[in-house]
């Protein structure tokens, strides 16, 4: 490890934990809002396993980071032009069939890379690739399935659920985008170069949207500036407005 | 109540070896989605090895009208539990 650019390395932890500390707190606003009782459950489980993994990502980045902070303090005590997720995960929810086709978009790219990383060199990356896989295995068959079912389904569920994906289609392209962080991760065998991951996404995305009856746009324009912190969207500050409110009101409180 | 979802009964195994035991209900469109929300609903707390659901409807149950000619005339039957018989020591547990 010695010869791994710590910096390099905690950037790619932070991308990691902060994707699913992100979306993990957008799928929670659900929680006693779902359509039905099943799906409002099924979401907070969701919602639950990525607060989980981003523990673990976190944790492991400020013991990187090596200043004695916890993932707690990186989670609530960071700006927004901190936060290194892509946009996708930051947008707002929009109706229950927008939230499913962030979550499948996220999904689909989520379970390719965690499959990369569990082969990672970095012995405590592999470890929780693997352990999230199996969550993120669930979520995708899940989310798939939610899109399908939308997408293939009444003239109303069909329209809204293209409308998502038009709408969510630009902030894809991010997610495969390389930088010199990705460049020395990739070097030092702890991650791999996100773009390689672009052909198994195409296909896995093409063919359940087709099953969805579902047209991909055709623009590749790819919004970015969430994963390299350069620009999030407006949104992203309210949901940390909401996210961090309590620990930063009451600091080191505890309950 | 067109809109509705169909009503599943959902059975859990929560061991192997065990029977599957029902353990409540919940709406989903399909049976697939059903195994999924039941998985989401009552495997929370690491409860179930394995998962049935079946369709409310196609479930046919005694009426709980009926429930005197059904069970009542077991009742005064005693001779049907085997507790008259001698089992010999050496047979141990049984």
């Amino acid at each position: 490890m010695a010869e791994v650019d710590k910096q390099a390395l905690l950037q790619f932890l932070l991308r990691m934990g902060d994707n699913t500390l992100i979306l993990g707190h957008r799928v929670s606003e659900w929680c006693g809002h779902s359509p039905v009782l099943e799906e409002d459950i099924a979401l907070a489980n969701t919602a639950l396993d990525l607060i989980g993994q981003t523990q673990l990502w976190l944790g492991y980045a400020a013991e990187v980071q090596g200043e004695g902070k916890t993932a707690d303090d990186i989670a609530f005590l960071r700006d927004a032009w901190d936060f290194r997720n892509v946009l996708l995960v930051e947008m707002p929810n929009g109706d229950f069939g927008q939230t499913l086709m962030r979550q499948f978009l996220f999904d689909a790219w989520h379970s390719i890379m965690l499959g990369r990383l569990m082969k990672s060199s970095d012995k405590t990356v592999a470890e929780i690739a693997e352990k999230a896989s199996k969550e993120v295995a669930y979520h995708l068959e899940r989310s798939a399935d939610t899109v399908v079912g939308l997408g293939d389904g009444t003239e109303e569920s069909h329209s809204r659920m293209q409308a998502a994906l038009d709408y969510l289609w630009p902030y894809v392209g991010e997610m495969f985008e390389s930088d010199d962080v990705d460049d020395a991760m990739a070097a030092a065998g702890i991650s791999v170069d996100p773009a390689s991951l672009r052909e198994d996404y195409d296909a896995l995305v093409c063919k359940i949207l087709s099953d969805a009856t579902l047209t991909i746009p055709e623009s590749r324009f790819a919004h970015k500036g969430g994963r390299t912190g350069y620009m999030h969207t407006e949104h992203l500050g309210h949901l940390l407005a909401t996210m961090q409110w309590l620990p930063r009101a009451y600091p080191g409180c505890q309950w | 109540m067109k809109n509705e979802w169909p009503l599943w009964e959902i059975f859990i195994r929560g061991q192997h070896g065990l029977s599957h035991r029902h353990v409540g209900s919940l709406h989903a469109p399909d049976a697939e989605m059903a195994v999924k929300n039941a998985r989401d609903v009552y495997t929370r707390r690491n409860e179930g090895v394995s998962i049935w659901v079946v369709e409310a409807k196609h479930i046919t149950a005694t009426a709980p009208g009926e429930k005197g000619p059904l069970f009542e005339p077991s009742e005064s039957k005693v001779y049907r539990h085997p507790t008259f018989y001698d089992i010999p020591e050496e047979v141990g547990h049984m």
